[in-house]
């Protein structure tokens, strides 16, 4: 595993425009490939334009108490970007009169922003139907003063989805560091003890799985049925929903592509798993993503990208949902991954 | 021309078999992709048979993608190499059932 973000290490993928380079570059401007932008055009969906706003997601900051060799973020204890109260209350403002019915926070590990218990307080008093906070379960081990994670989320009825990278300890610590399992299954079974992820409970507790390496997620059906029963049976965990999320080629997924040699292959893979049908439900048609400096982007991918909306309103300072609606989205090769095999969002497949 | 058998890019261009014929190539992908959907045998078994299969006839095409398809189903390396295992036996059991035979021979001509 990762010791240091890429940013840290000054790695120049950190840089979101080399990044764009090789996304815009290589294979794709040598027509090896077909460009995103033609192959969504062949079948009417360019510009792609978002739908009806359903879903606000916040980024709280690029701090996290790990750093997963596969992270679009290039998340880790070293980043120091993190939404301030101030940026937060902002926010509030946004959530109390939106349209969308869904709060998702995210990072970094969102817990390790100073200000996130009170930022969830009030984010749940503004009348949000589904609220999600994305921990990565680690975090609630990770030292004593997030213990009671699991008792404050109950709380405030937050929808936790965390995420699992596999059901073996040897898989999941190969991807996210050295004793991840053991942490994750002591939180799962914290959590399930709250009554969350048990079968009936309104605690709502979905996983996301995304492959630890060069390859696309298998059925995500048949691989939430293996989550099951394989947690079930070794450590009386249960859970609602296995999201399975294809890991985009950005950051450090990135650059672990190019470094093991597997970067054309993967992008071969993604157009090759092309799904035209994927393509109407892309995340970016119905969610808009925050940064912790109050940017507003597409998706967090493109956040990760530095590509800002392509609107008027390009911070929330200046926030207006219909104004913000009326946009093309930004689009880059990058999107491949969301539109591989049945489709891949922060919500899992969509097609 | 390649200066080499096997090159992995070929693999990404098997589907062009079907441009020099267009019926069977159809024919072949359409009965492919049926056979390893989900049925009696649930597709995760039938990934990890295609695995074993790949190596007893030795296709490095075969051995790439049915391993790629095995990461994909969440199938762990001690579940692969078992099934390359059962592969492996089956052949070298299927040599050594011949011994049977040379072991007649041999009895039927000796005296
Ligand atoms: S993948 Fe999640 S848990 Fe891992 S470093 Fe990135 S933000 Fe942190
Ligand atoms: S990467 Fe972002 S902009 Fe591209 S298709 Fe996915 S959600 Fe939309």
């Amino acid at each position: 595993m990762a010791t240091k973000s890429l940013k840290a290490k000054g790695n120049e993928l950190a840089e979101s425009n080399k990044q764009l380079d090789i996304l815009n570059g290589g294979i794709f401007a040598e027509g090896e490939l077909p460009f995103f932008k033609d192959k969504i055009n062949e079948i009417g969906h360019f510009p792609l334009r978002p739908k009806k706003l359903e879903i606000l997601q916040i980024n709280v900051g690029y701090m996290c108490n790990q750093v997963c060799e596969h992270c679009h973020v290039d998340a880790g204890p070293d980043r120091k970007e993190i939404m301030t109260r101030e940026t937060m209350a902002q926010c509030i403002e946004i959530i109390r009169n939106t349209g969308a019915h869904t709060l998702d926070l995210t990072g970094g590990a969102p817990e390790m922003n100073p200000d996130f218990r009170w930022f969830v307080e009030e984010a749940a008093k503004a009348g949000i139907k589904d609220f999600i906070v994305r921990s990565n379960l680690t975090i609630i081990r990770a030292n004593k003063k997030y213990y009671d994670l699991p008792d404050f989320f109950k709380k405030h009825n937050v929808h936790v989805i965390s995420s699992m990278p596999h059901y073996t300890r040897g898989k999941t610590d190969k991807q996210r560091g050295d004793g991840v399992f053991d942490k994750s299954i002591k939180a799962l079974q914290e959590l399930n003890a709250r009554g969350y992820g048990m079968p009936d409970s309104s605690l709502r507790l979905d996983l996301v799985y995304n492959p630890s390496g060069a390859y696309l997620p298998g059925d995500q059906m048949a691989l939430e049925a293996d989550f099951k029963k394989a947690l079930k049976e070794d450590f009386d965990i249960q859970f609602h929903n296995l999201f399975a999320i294809t890991n985009l080629p950005i950051a450090r997924f990135l650059d672990y592509l190019i470094a093991s040699e597997n970067y054309e292959d993967y992008m071969y893979s993604l157009v090759e798993a092309y799904n035209p049908a994927a393509v109407e439900n892309v995340m970016c048609t119905n969610t808009i993503s925050i940064s912790w400096d109050g940017w507003i982007y597409d998706c967090d991918f493109n956040q990760m990208l530095d590509l800002k909306v392509a609107s008027k309103v390009k911070h929330i300072k200046d926030y207006n949902e219909d104004l913000l609606n009326d946009r093309n989205i930004i689009i880059s090769q990058h999107c491949y991954g969301c539109t591989a095999g049945a489709g891949s969002s922060c919500q899992g497949t969509v097609a | 021309m390649a200066d080499s058998y096997y090159d992995p890019k070929d693999l990404r261009k098997f589907g062009k078999i079907s441009e020099w014929s267009e019926e069977l190539g159809t024919k072949f992908f359409d009965y492919y992709g049926a056979v390893f959907k989900e049925g009696a045998l649930s597709a995760r078994e039938k990934s990890l048979i295609a695995l074993a299969v790949s190596h007893v006839v030795k296709c490095p095409y075969c051995i790439d993608a049915y391993t790629k398809d095995g990461l994909q189903k969440g199938i762990t390396k001690e579940e692969m190499m078992e099934a390359v295992h059962a592969g492996a036996a089956i052949e070298s059991g299927a040599t050594l059932v011949h011994g049977v035979q040379m072991m007649n021979k041999y009895d039927k001509l000796s005296m």
